[in-house]
């Protein structure tokens, strides 16, 4: 059967120079889910986004059922049936569904007005269609993310896309709101559309597709069916080394509890309570994770303990006396390190050097400054330094932290909060969209940070990692903890599942 | 070559906005004037021409350094606060307030200079604290405050100096002449070059040294990168914001009173001077970096001058120069402009460094 | 009654509140729906007094109003078009190209009086036109409106069909409803094939119609001249207007009726002898302070550094 989707030897380069895919050629059977998989920076998302249009490659060919296309913008791949669903969901978080859904085909009176009525008519029909319900007339912001991605589905499908390329679609998803996609996928394949699948989830990988492209550093390793090959195999092509789905080895020397939480409120602006009497503890040498799909109060959590945030109610203690309310720089004074989820956002300022990116906590520190005056010699020493311990591969310290990879930058980032030899760790989603050799270096530290005395907490929605470093587990759900979880032993991704969602629940 | 062009493509392409704000200009004088090559000549070899003009040059580019490095500190904290006309005005005015004032108390001669501007710059800094503060604490758009604020220095600076300090002896509206004591030294003789040119050019270099020297100054800059993170670093974004406004105040107030001691040696502003403006403009194209903002307020002023002399001896008026101002402004502020030849060049690179990589594995 | 308070509530002074709130209700609605759309154009300063120039010297050399009417909309629309050019295209940071438009158009409209009018402050030597002054025959039957509403220029009307229009265009159209979802999630725009820069383009030559009609009505209704930077800040004002009003139409009109009380007033205070650099900085203050209480009471969800 020839393919619907013919890639080759696309080359792409960056302005900034990053030459993201260097010869990819690849073929996409028709019906069929077809996973591409990679580290960041193997070249996926730039490939997928020269198919959507959003890039347009230098050097190579692509057609389309047999056609050659050279799509300039995300219209022309539309018309060619190719939509896309991004990780980071495309919604206009003001307008309702309708409105969202309707948005570049609307409908129109006399060719000027909108027709609202019909737009309505043709969103209800689709949905129905594909089983899909969503409420139309809801403003996207007051939705779940299940239901927004459901949004982003449904208006693919209205656009009569015969290939849907999925980025990452079950980041934000539960582990059954995961399953109720993959139901959707199946049966949109079964009926005649062409799946991409790109994922960092070999698991997933496996239960899914039928194909699986690997790639690697821009070019294409392998694609064979999915049944012909292991999570191993493809792991090993990914990176080029075996990786190891084991638990980090136990920290024999636990401590005491040196960081408490007490019955800790937030209500936010619009009234809702967002954390409802939220309480633990975290002894030194310990990491206690906390499981939870993203937007169930851990942003809110997180932003509280580092004085990013006011609670309403509750403590958290240090060593047994009260750090609530205290600022960023007295936080990190008391020893406390932050690694932010958003890391582009809160980690680092990426047009500014590398070496000021790495001192920004401490700047002010003795060594580092004299009065006034900032002793640049010293902060160059101490952050070649810390490029080399925590193994950060940079151009040189003056460069700005734009030019780094994302991996890269999750490094500094790290390196920074890491060495400030810190007593309590707060990480949050720390691996996520960095590849599985950054990934492996940060949980090596984090490790090394353990075994060292330091209280780690972690907040992920990557079970594979929480099940792989933590000491302990609680489940976060809707603000409150609705599992706790003292023995990691025998624990699995289905075990923590229903408390994520909220089915399950400690009395 | 293509390495070097990557390397200073900045600057290179800053020298090429230049030249085509220049063009057009060229190609404006030919269009209007009657004797184009005439205008020509004045406009560019003018300032070149006498020590006076040469000299107008270095007076002129003092208050715009003034003002460009009093705007590149806030712009350095990413906060548009574009008050610094109005605190010149008003920090001049007071400051020839202040000065009249304290004339009749008994001090030795160089402290009056001292005194008089530390007071504009007093004032100058109090009033970009409106600005700053009204931000960091209610989020008010520092743009459009900074703006109102403009207006309102200047409306009450008149009121001052025509309510409060006006020689009604002179043929008009203006405020008494300072003491020979409140005298910025004009120390080039054939030209009206004062001492305030070696402060301002002083202030250039310590506000250089501030913003990237010292905590306070690495403080400004985070939070111009990134207010997220700077916050998320420890660092007091309320403070750097309020705070930059008000350093960058502080210099647009010493500029205002150098002017007016070092040239007019009264306050006879009726309309507000502009030089707030400038220094937004220099600040811009020096992207925010003082050193630079000398040169660019150089050129800026031999610009101006040049258009002086073109009003004066020719038939093309003086407001040319907003023209080419705005054209180079333009072109610099444009990111993407050259940018797909830069681009080439980088796949150029990049494709030359994969073969060189490859051939020596 | 205090005869003060009585002049203040006269028709007259409603009629002259009217009358002074056009030239900041035109720009406003240009900087509401370049705001909506996400690229908030500063430029309806420069876009205001290029037309206002435009219109004076068309109308002179030709005697047509209606030439006048269409230079003046195409002068502004132009510069609009220039700042999105600049912006989108060249991707400068908008408010920066927006100064140097304003910067721009103050030099220029200078320079070409002095070539046309060989004066360098006012355009009183060229004999231009003005819009003419309109008796609604509706307004006659109601005595309040009849004082207030009637008998205002042409392009006074024109604001408030304007102000119909900016409304019909965002929430009825399907240009608009692109103009809100570019403003608020522009990726998810370009992801659905709109054409991002295109559709921040079409708010912005809007933003052009709107201020050109603003620049026309100063010079060519509200007084019968061209001076150099008669603008005097309107631009900005309407910077503050409309966001007061949430870029929406019925805030942005009243955002700017509030401002122009301040001006109507200011003018009135003058002529009972108040200092008049003191009077001619209230609709500044005005502006920082009910600014400042409007920003306090939605500020409270935002983080230290935002806007």
């Amino acid at each position: 059967m020839d393919p619907i989707i013919s890639v080759k030897k696309i080359v792409k380069v960056y302005p900034n120079g990053v030459a993201a895919n260097k010869g990819v050629s690849i073929d996409i059977e028709p019906n069929t889910i077809h996973a591409i998989v990679g580290e960041n920076g193997a070249g996926k998302t730039t490939l997928m986004k020269i198919l959507f249009g959003i890039e347009e490659a230098q050097e190579g060919k692509i057609f389309i059922r047999g056609k050659e296309v050279h799509f300039k913008s995300p219209l022309e791949a539309i018309k060619m049936g190719i939509g896309m669903v991004h990780q980071h969901l495309m919604l206009a978080e003001g307008l309702t569904v309708y409105e969202n859904l309707m948005l570049g085909i609307e409908p129109t009176m006399f060719g000027i007005f909108l027709n609202k009525k019909r737009a309505f008519e043709i969103a209800d029909a689709y949905s129905k269609k594909f089983g899909l319900d969503v409420p139309l007339n809801k403003k996207v912001k007051d939705l779940s993310v299940g239901i927004k991605q459901r949004v982003e589905i449904l208006k693919a499908l209205l656009r009569n896309i015969e290939i849907i390329i999925l980025d990452e679609p079950t980041s934000l998803l539960t582990p059954q709101e995961t399953e109720v996609l993959f139901k959707t996928l199946f049966s949109l394949r079964d009926s005649g559309k062409t799946i991409i699948f790109i994922s960092h989830k070999l698991k997933e990988v496996k239960a899914i597709a039928d194909k699986v492209t690997i790639m690697r550093k821009g070019k294409v390793v392998k694609t064979v069916d999915a049944e012909n090959i292991s999570e191993h195999e493809i792991a090993r092509l990914m990176v080029g080394r075996e990786i190891t789905f084991e638990h980090i080895p136990k920290n024999e020397n636990v401590g005491n509890v040196i960081f408490e939480v007490k019955n800790l409120s937030y209500k936010n602006d619009e009234n809702v309570e967002v954390l409802k009497n939220i309480s633990f503890s975290i002894r030194s040498g310990e990491i206690l994770a906390i499981a939870g799909v993203e937007g169930n109060g851990q942003a809110e959590l997180v932003e509280i303990l580092t004085g990013l945030k006011k609670a309403t109610s509750g403590n958290v203690l240090l060593d047994g006396r009260s750090i609530l309310g205290l600022s960023p720089r007295e936080i990190r004074e008391k020893k406390i390190s932050h690694i932010p989820e958003d890391r582009m956002k809160n980690g680092v300022a990426d047009k500014a050097k590398i070496k000021e990116n790495l001192i920004s906590d401490r700047y002010y520190k003795e060594g580092f400054s004299k009065g006034q005056k900032l002793n640049w010699n010293y902060i160059n020493r101490e952050s070649y330094r810390l490029i080399k311990k925590f193994n950060i591969l940079v151009p040189s310290v003056e460069a700005p932290a734009s030019a780094l990879s994302g991996g890269n930058i999750q490094k500094i980032v790290v390196a920074r909060e890491l060495s400030a030899s810190p007593r309590v760790i707060i990480a949050d989603q720390p691996i996520r969209g960095i590849d599985v050799g950054s990934e492996e270096l940060v949980h090596n530290f984090f490790e090394e940070a353990r075994d060292n005395g330091s209280a780690i907490l972690l907040i992920s929605a990557d079970l594979d990692e929480i099940l792989k470093l933590a000491t302990r587990i609680i489940v976060i759900y809707n603000g409150e903890i609705v599992g706790r979880f003292n023995n990691v032993n025998n624990i699995t991704a289905q075990d923590l599942g229903p408390y994520m969602l909220g089915i399950k629940r400690e009395v | 070559m293509e390495k070097f062009i990557l390397k200073y493509f900045n600057l290179i392409r800053t020298i090429i906005a230049i030249l085509i704000g220049v063009a057009i200009s060229i190609f404006i004088i030919f269009f209007v004037s009657k004797n184009a090559l005439g205008s020509l000549k004045y406009f560019f070899l003018g300032p070149f021409l006498s020590k006076s003009r040469l000299g107008n040059i270095f007076e002129s580019a003092t208050p715009i350094l003034f003002c460009g490095i009093a705007a590149a500190i806030p712009f350095q904290a990413s906060q548009f606060n574009i008050g610094q006309e109005g605190a010149f005005f008003l920090s001049a005015a007071i400051g020839t307030g202040f000065a009249l004032s304290v004339s009749s108390i008994k001090l030795p001669g160089f402290i009056y200079v001292i005194l008089t501007l530390l007071a504009a710059g007093i004032v100058g800094a109090l009033w970009s604290f409106i600005p700053g503060f009204l931000k960091a604490k209610w989020k008010v758009n520092i743009i459009v405050s900074s703006l109102m604020s403009n207006y309102i220095a200047y409306f009450i600076g008149l009121y001052i100096i025509n309510y409060h300090f006006r020689d009604k002896s002179a043929g008009f509206l203006t405020s008494y002449r300072l003491p020979e004591s409140d005298w910025l030294k004009q120390f080039i003789p054939g030209t009206r070059v004062h001492i305030g040119v070696l402060i301002a050019i002083a202030c250039a270099f310590i506000v250089y040294y501030f913003l990237y020297y010292t905590k306070l100054g690495y403080e400004i800059r985070m939070v111009g990168f990134n207010f997220h993170f700077a916050k998320y670093s420890g660092i007091d974004v309320f403070k750097v914001i309020v705070l930059s406004s008000i350093i960058g105040g502080f210099f647009a107030g010493i500029g205002g009173m150098s002017e007016v001691m070092g040239i007019h040696r009264r306050f006879l502003w009726q309309i507000s001077p502009g030089y707030g403006w400038d220094g937004i403009v220099v600040a811009i194209i020096g992207k925010n970096n003082p050193l630079l903002i000398i040169f660019v307020s150089l050129f800026l002023a031999y610009l101006r001058t040049g258009g002086q002399v073109l009003n004066l001896l020719s038939d093309v008026p003086y407001e040319i120069v907003s023209v080419i101002e705005s054209v180079i402004i333009l072109l610099i502020t444009a990111e993407a402009f050259l940018e797909n030849i830069k681009y080439r060049i980088t796949v150029k690179e990049a494709e030359r460094k994969e073969i060189i990589d490859e051939s020596s594995s | 009654m205090n005869p003060v308070l009585r002049s203040i509530l006269s028709t007259s002074f409603l009629f002259s509140i009217i009358r002074v709130t056009t030239p900041i209700l035109f720009p406003a609605l240009g900087v509401a729906i370049t705001a909506l759309s996400g690229s908030l154009n500063i430029a309806l300063e420069g876009i205001m007094l290029v037309a206002a120039f435009t219109g004076v010297v068309v109308s002179a050399f030709t005697n047509n109003l209606l030439l006048a009417l269409l230079f003046g909309i195409l002068s502004g629309v132009g510069i609009a078009a220039l700042l999105g050019y600049f912006h989108l295209k060249l991707k400068a940071d908008i408010i920066i190209a927006g100064i140097a438009l304003n910067l721009f158009a103050s030099g220029i409209t200078v320079f070409l009086l002095y070539i046309f009018a060989h004066d360098k402050g006012v355009s009183s030597s060229l004999k231009s036109l003005v819009f003419p002054n309109v008796q609604i025959s509706l307004f006659k039957k109601i005595p309040i409106l009849n004082s207030t509403l009637n008998g205002q220029n042409i392009l006074v009307y024109v604001s408030f069909l304007a102000v119909i229009a900016y409304y019909i265009i965002i929430y009825y159209t399907p240009l608009g409803l692109r103009i809100r979802a570019v403003g608020q999630n522009p990726d998810a725009a370009s992801s659905v094939g709109i054409n991002v820069a295109r559709t921040k383009m079409y708010a912005l030559l809007l933003s052009g119609l709107f201020g050109a009609f603003g620049g026309l009505y100063l010079s060519m209704g509200y007084v019968s001249w061209f001076a150099r930077d008669m603008t005097a800040g309107r631009g900005f004002i309407a910077i503050a207007a409309s966001s007061i009003g949430g870029n929406l139409p019925l805030g942005t009109f009243l955002g700017s009726l509030l401002f122009g009380i301040a001006y109507a007033l200011t003018n009135f205070l003058a002529s009972i002898n108040v200092p008049s650099e003191i009077i001619q900085s209230i609709p500044y203050i005005v502006t920082v302070v009910v600014l400042t209480i409007y920003s306090a009471q939605t500020s409270k969800k935002k983080e230290v550094g935002e806007e």
